[in-house]
């Protein structure tokens, strides 16, 4: 081997490199997330990839929302004929945290053995573990694909103030999706918000999405143990529960009381979920909330909400639901507190059991096609 | 050893190839190996101990140079200037407590100098003592030989290590009830033992050559293979060292070959099996026999690449410095039987108790008075050499029962392949094909169970596990 060999060996390698990164950029790297193990090689999971303790949890959370969606059950294959497919979206209480997946309402309305119009009803839980109406819309825009019958979408206020909208991570790490939203559902969000990560060429190369890249792979490996062990979360023995002694204060994203400003809520997200489902019915559920009756509990319901606060969005949602002819269903003080786990809107499988019960029946009441 | 250390150790070999081409080789992979012995030190939660280890290490290698060393070829001014450097080294990298930055040199903040200057003087002192009063004879050699197994007993024997973490503690005014055995993890001292005592063992024989304290020293810990091996043998390792540097190009692409081979293995292949492999939480979740075996494989397969990686990064980094370091692994997982297996699987350690365990305790049972049955004297010589391997690794009977489940596995195949000589021979080639396919098969799947002793932690584990892989649970 001589030095020219060498030299030939860094040139030849060097442009490869340089070949493979422009490449890269030309196809979708996104489309990498759509190539997957899952409902293949590993059963699909039941919710949405996301953990921070990949080693325990066997799970991970990703950005990429083609390699989540793949990842799931409901990717499997083509819509069965005698199925009644309901999808439920919404925050970290639908996901389940601290729940197994049967705990979930997605999980009890699966396995209640429900049968609409002649189909079995198939629940899948689309929930992902953060607060932001924009996020519930990006996920059921994409999930229309997959053919809901019934849509159900329990939200609660936190996930409605304009402000927080952009900066749920999923969400600023999608950026070109939430841009595509904001044009076709002319959503009052800023494509320019610093929040949303527009990545540049370089974080499309080959380097620049290595990360991402790992973490799909992290993924597929990790459906390794989940189909082994059924473990798609860790669930500690002990944590820390729910704050029932409280702060005073009373403001709420900026605002004072007594009138909580209408324009500073995503309302109109909510309507463009709406507008997505198209035909699809959608049930919205004003999810239950922590009620405590510790210390300052006169002022606040909970670590979220000032009362004065969550009962004029209350209102506004009753309002709405009464003019626009909305499926709604307020849930909002159905589960004790003594029902609550490490968070104000996170209950046990006991609470998911009687939320559940006031949502079958609202399923069974629909009208069939 | 982290990618940013190996990369680190890339670019000095590189540059030590290259610089001391004509001089400076032998101090320069002193300095720079007993300063990586400091470097990759882990950690410890008892104060000062993560500085003290590495001291010891050095201290330790000086001292049994001296042991090794004939009296007529202790001569101060060839040897002083290793002296020097290693004693330079100690206390520089204490001074760095007074510099005001971190650097990664030391695994944290090292002690007080005047306790490092008390300690260098209670080194010299005891130098100066063997070096003036001993000659290597066969006494003094086995008290080193039995000091370096007791060391190696305080840190393996998990109760020894927590009554020394204890100890360590107290004196430090530390939390005695936090003392854990996992405070002594004492950088690459396994690797370091062997060679200690190969040594000892060879100077008693009279087959270790006259080398010089630097010489002896950089052998001890030559940092390529300082946390994982391979363990060399002396006088191949010092006719490397005596050579002049002359690296081709042959030996350029050897080594950046064995490097990026190495990385790829270690950093992609071993830790992505890592994510998937035996543990001892996985184990107790697995719900179906076929999903354990997944897991078992990802085990098998994670720890022979992970070792061979660090292997071939050793090899690699030699070859840069001119040091042709040993093969420690030649595809085991294809050989048709144990006994290969064996003669194929960290090569350097069997053949290492092959020589100073194996072999003299079976020329003492065949030459001894009362002789034992064949069968017996080589079921009594494998178990007996499997079990050692096994406590190497760790004193616990989940090691112990690996130790037994090999010897046991190497003796059965001694007598199937004592039974079985000739007869196949005769047989066409496809059938010979047939079993030795069948024969890579089951042995790997023999060493695949014996992995459930050497990944999980008890054998209630190892047991509940089995059962699994059996299908009884």
């Amino acid at each position: 081997m001589s030095g020219s060999f060498f030299r030939n060996v860094v040139l030849k390698g060097l442009a490869l490199f340089l070949i493979i990164n422009l490449v890269f950029v030309a196809v979708n790297s996104d489309a990498l997330g759509r190539i997957s193990l899952y409902n293949r090689v590993f059963k699909g999971r039941p919710r949405f990839p996301f953990g921070e303790d990949p080693g325990q949890s066997y799970n991970l959370s990703i950005f990429n929302l083609d390699a989540m969606f793949a990842s799931l059950a409901i990717a499997a294959g083509p819509k069965p004929s005698n199925e009644y497919r309901v999808l439920v979206i919404g925050d970290s209480s639908t996901w389940g945290i601290l729940l197994h997946p049967t705990e979930t309402l997605a999980g009890q309305l699966d396995g209640a053995g429900l049968s609409m119009c002649g189909k079995t009803v198939r629940v899948y839980n689309l929930g992902y573990p953060t607060i932001s109406l924009t996020k519930d819309l990006m996920v059921l825009d994409y999930a229309m694909r997959y053919e809901p019958d019934l849509i159900i979408w329990p939200m609660t206020l936190e996930a409605f103030p304009l402000d927080s909208q952009l900066t749920s991570p999923i969400v600023a790490n999608n950026a070109s999706r939430v841009d595509g939203l904001i044009s076709r559902y002319k959503l009052p969000l800023n494509p320019a918000d610093p929040a949303l990560m527009h990545p540049s060429f370089w974080d499309q190369t080959l380097i620049g999405q290595r990360r991402s890249i790992a973490d799909l792979f992290r993924l597929q490996m990790y459906g390794v143990l989940w189909s082994a062990t059924g473990i798609d979360q860790s669930y500690p023995v002990d944590y820390a529960h729910a704050q029932t002694d409280l702060v005073s204060d009373v403001t709420y994203h900026g605002m004072q009381p007594p009138a909580l400003d209408k324009s500073k809520l995503a309302f109109s997200i909510l309507e463009a979920g709406l507008r997505a489902a198209g035909k699809t019915p959608v049930l919205i559920v004003n999810e239950p909330i922590l009620v405590s009756s510790g210390k300052n509990s006169t002022l606040r319901y909970n670590f979220y909400y000032p009362r004065w606060a969550y009962d004029q969005w209350r209102q506004l949602m009753d309002q709405k639901a009464a003019s626009q002819g909305w499926d709604y269903l307020d849930l909002w003080n159905l589960v004790p507190a003594d029902q609550f786990t490490n968070s104000a809107i996170h209950v046990t499988p006991a609470g998911e059991a009687r939320m559940a019960g006031s949502v079958e029946n609202t399923i069974l009441q629909q009208s069939c096609p | 050893m982290t990618l940013a250390y190996i990369l680190v150790f890339v670019i000095i070999a590189a540059v030590l190839g290259v610089a001391t081409r004509k001089s400076g080789r032998l101090p320069l992979l002193l300095a720079i190996s007993a300063m990586a012995v400091y470097a990759l030190q882990p950690t410890l939660p008892v104060r000062g101990l993560d500085f003290w280890l590495p001291t010891l290490t050095l201290g330790l290698a000086v001292l049994s140079w001296v042991l090794t060393t004939p009296h007529q070829q202790r001569i101060w001014r060839n040897n002083w200037p290793g002296m020097a450097i290693l004693g330079g080294i100690v206390l520089l990298l204490g001074l760095t407590r007074y510099m005001g930055i971190s650097l990664p040199l030391t695994a944290s903040n090292p002690p007080l100098v005047q306790e490092i200057l008390v300690f260098l003087a209670i080194l010299c002192a005891a130098g100066f003592l063997l070096w003036r009063f001993t000659q290597p004879g066969k006494l003094i050699l086995s008290a080193a030989f039995l000091i370096v197994i007791f060391i190696f007993l305080l840190l393996k024997v998990p109760a020894l290590s927590n009554w020394v973490s204890q100890v360590l503690r107290g004196w430090n005014g530390q939390s005695v009830s936090l003392a854990s055995p996992l405070d002594l993890r004492w950088l690459g001292f396994s690797y370091i033992a062997f060679r200690l005592l190969h040594t000892f063992r060879d100077r008693q024989t009279g087959r270790l050559p006259a080398v010089s304290l630097s010489e002896y020293v950089v052998y001890i810990i030559f940092f390529p293979a300082l946390s994982a091996g391979p363990i060399d043998r002396i006088e191949r390792f010092v006719g490397d060292l005596r050579q002049p540097l002359s690296l081709t190009s042959e030996d350029y692409g050897e080594a950046g070959k064995r490097l990026v081979m190495g990385l790829f293995k270690k950093f992609v292949i071993a830790d992505t099996l890592g994510l998937v492999a035996l543990n001892a939480t996985n184990a107790m979740q697995v719900h179906s026999s076929g999903w354990a075996w997944i897991l078992l494989y990802a085990y098998a397969f994670q720890i022979y690449f992970d070792f061979s990686g660090y292997t071939d990064i050793a090899i690699g980094l030699g070859r840069l410095l001119g040091i042709k370091l040993p093969e420690n692994f030649n595809a085991p997982y294809l050989k048709p039987n144990l006994t290969q297996f064996w003669n194929n699987w960290h090569m350097t350690l069997t053949q290492w108790f092959r020589a100073y365990y194996f072999n003299p305790v079976t020329r003492a049972l065949r030459s001894g008075k009362k002789k034992l049955p064949i069968p017996s004297m080589v079921l009594l010589t494998q178990l007996s050499t499997m079990i050692l391997i096994g406590l190497w690794h760790g004193v616990s009977w989940n090691f112990v029962a690996w130790g037994v489940w090999h010897g046991l596995g190497l003796f059965f195949h001694n007598r199937w392949s004592g039974w079985t000589k000739g007869r196949f021979a005769m047989l066409p080639m496809y059938w010979q094909k047939v079993l030795n396919a069948g024969g890579v098969l089951l042995t790997f799947h023999f060493v695949a169970i014996g992995w459930v002793f050497f990944a999980l932690p008890s054998l209630s584990i190892s047991g509940q596990f089995l059962q699994t892989l059996a299908g009884l649970r």
